[in-house]
């Protein structure tokens, strides 16, 4: 099966960080990335830039409405993603437990579903 | 009027899905995770039996059939399902299934472990772990749940429901957890099991062979789990539990089958073995240093049936055990035990006051036991009118015959 698991984390957060943290925390996820892909579960990952950068695009009786943020105004922001392949939803948690963004923010586990 | 065959053939059918329905069940759903599934295909499977073995004689290994037909059932419901899930996977995995059914040909491998720990997975919420299981591996329907979990029959359908697509589509695997995921997970599967049993043990009078069997299987799914974790003080707790209750089937009716109290039972009418039993377990249990709800429940029990040997009933301690027991699940079941327990060391006055400290819990107003409490302890204390009240309303709940007439009786002598 395929999970796509998102990270949540606050997106300002990044920026506070010194040059040895910065330096660590996106070691930490290369390392994450290094080693889904080792172990063959990994499918796709990317990260996303800042809500400040979302549109919300909306069609309504043909008019289309676009609106500068994200679709939900959240406490913790949907900052990145990793698809993965994992046998079960047990498999899953554990690859989303050793994720770097479960420590400072949240990842949201979904199940893929197979077109 | 059916003829003597097909009723036979009948009952067969009937005999094989509740003696194998857990096995079946989590066999068929063990590899597609779709319990939702299995339950349709088995019951298609059954309602051919129903008309098949009336002509073609029931099979020699009924329960072989019924798997077999009711994976056919479940190939064909996947076939017709146009929806985008993957069918093509289902299909494999229903042919795996196949080929493992061959290779263990009369006796299948039992997932029912598997299957539970599915059920109380921590992706499932936790308030339909226990009803998830007992559905699933014993085949209750939703009406006979809700009313054991004092839940509305239709909403505890549509949370059922949910949880089983939640299994199936989040891919929550059947296995044994690991080690340090045991503990989360060992709760939610003593409550079904314990769940089960109560229900079981609701028939005192065993004139439904079906719910006897249950009372008996929850006894060996708690004996399994004893024997998979020998070393879980609450396994052992429940399983002791349900041996001192258990022993005591047959004493809830006197000789002319009429309903006898706890307090009133014939201790020789007990199975000893099963106390004893139920002892050694305890004893096990303590010797682990955890206390928890179970071992308090099964300790109860010991302290009533302590009145075999030593000629009467320990109060004080009974109190005691309620007292944790209470601080332990704040269960307004266990409230209302503890205050009759206080009524017979403090008297009736302080039983009701304690009583009455639970009365505002709206799932009382429908709960037999409070009202009879009640109805008994209003009694003690004169007052006759509030005793009158209290149990009409008792008998009113009532749905056993036996503690019906008993209940009647107590008000007629007031």
């Amino acid at each position: 099966m395929q999970y796509m698991l998102m990270v949540y984390a606050n997106e300002g957060g990044f920026a506070t960080l010194n040059k040895e943290q910065a330096e660590q925390a996106l070691g930490a996820y290369s390392a994450y990335s290094e080693a889904l892909k080792k172990s063959g579960a990994m499918v796709a990952s990317d990260r996303l830039q800042p809500t400040s950068a979302a549109t919300t695009v909306r069609v309504a009786n043909g008019k289309t409405q676009v609106l500068n943020g994200p679709y939900a105004e959240t406490k913790e922001q949907l900052g990145g993603y990793f698809l993965i392949e994992a046998p079960d939803l047990d498999a899953a948690i554990a690859w989303a437990a050793r994720c770097p963004g479960s420590s400072h923010g949240a990842v949201e586990v979904r199940p893929v579903r197979a077109m | 009027m059916a003829p003597k065959g097909d009723l036979r053939a009948q009952e067969a059918a009937a005999g094989a899905v509740r003696r194998s329905y857990g096995r079946l069940i989590a066999f068929l759903s063990a590899r597609t995770r779709d319990v939702a599934g299995a339950e349709d295909a088995l019951s298609e499977a059954f309602a051919a039996a129903l008309v098949d073995w009336p002509r073609q004689g029931v099979p020699q290994n009924p329960e072989a059939w019924l798997f077999a037909t009711a994976r056919r059932k479940a190939i064909d419901a996947a076939r017709r399902r146009r929806t985008a899930e993957a069918s093509s996977g289902h299909l494999r995995l229903l042919a795996e299934e196949t080929i493992a059914m061959a290779q263990e040909s009369a006796s299948f491998p039992d997932e029912r472990l598997g299957l539970m720990f599915a059920c109380a997975h921590p992706a499932i919420e936790e308030s339909i772990r226990a009803p998830l299981i007992l559905q699933a591996v014993l085949g209750f329907d939703a009406a006979t749940i809700a009313s054991a979990f004092l839940v509305a029959p239709t909403t505890m359908g549509q949370r059922l429901s949910r949880a089983k697509a939640k299994i199936r589509l989040a891919g929550i695997p059947f296995r044994k957890p690991e080690p340090d995921e045991m503990a989360e997970r060992l709760d939610a599967v003593l409550a079904a099991i314990y769940a089960a049993f109560t229900e079981g043990w609701s028939d005192p009078g065993g004139a439904e062979p079906s719910r006897r069997n249950l009372a008996e299987e929850a006894i060996w799914l708690g004996r399994l789990i004893v024997e998979f974790l020998p070393d879980e003080p609450e396994a052992l707790g429940l399983l002791a539990l349900m041996l001192y209750s258990d022993a005591r089937r047959w004493a809830r009716r006197d000789g002319r089958g009429e309903f006898a109290p706890l307090a009133e039972q014939d201790p020789a009418r007990w199975d000893h073995r099963m106390i004893d039993e139920a002892e050694t377990l305890l004893e096990r249990a303590s010797a682990l240093a955890a206390i928890g709800r179970y071992q308090l429940e099964a300790a109860l029990q010991s302290a009533h049936v302590a009145r075999r040997r030593a000629g009467r009933v320990d109060w004080p301690a009974i109190v005691a055990l309620y007292d944790a027991l209470c601080g332990l699940t704040g269960s307004p079941v266990a409230s209302i035990n503890r205050a009759v327990a206080l009524a017979q060391t403090q008297g009736a006055a302080a039983g009701l006051s304690a009583l009455d400290a639970v009365a505002d819990d709206p799932r009382l107003q429908q709960y037999q036991p409070y009202w009879a409490a009640r109805a008994d302890l209003l009694a003690r204390l004169g007052e006759r009118a509030g005793a009158e009240g209290a149990y009409d309303r008792a008998i009113g709940l009532e749905s056993d015959p036996a503690v019906r007439r008993f209940l009647q009786q107590r008000r007629s002598r007031l």
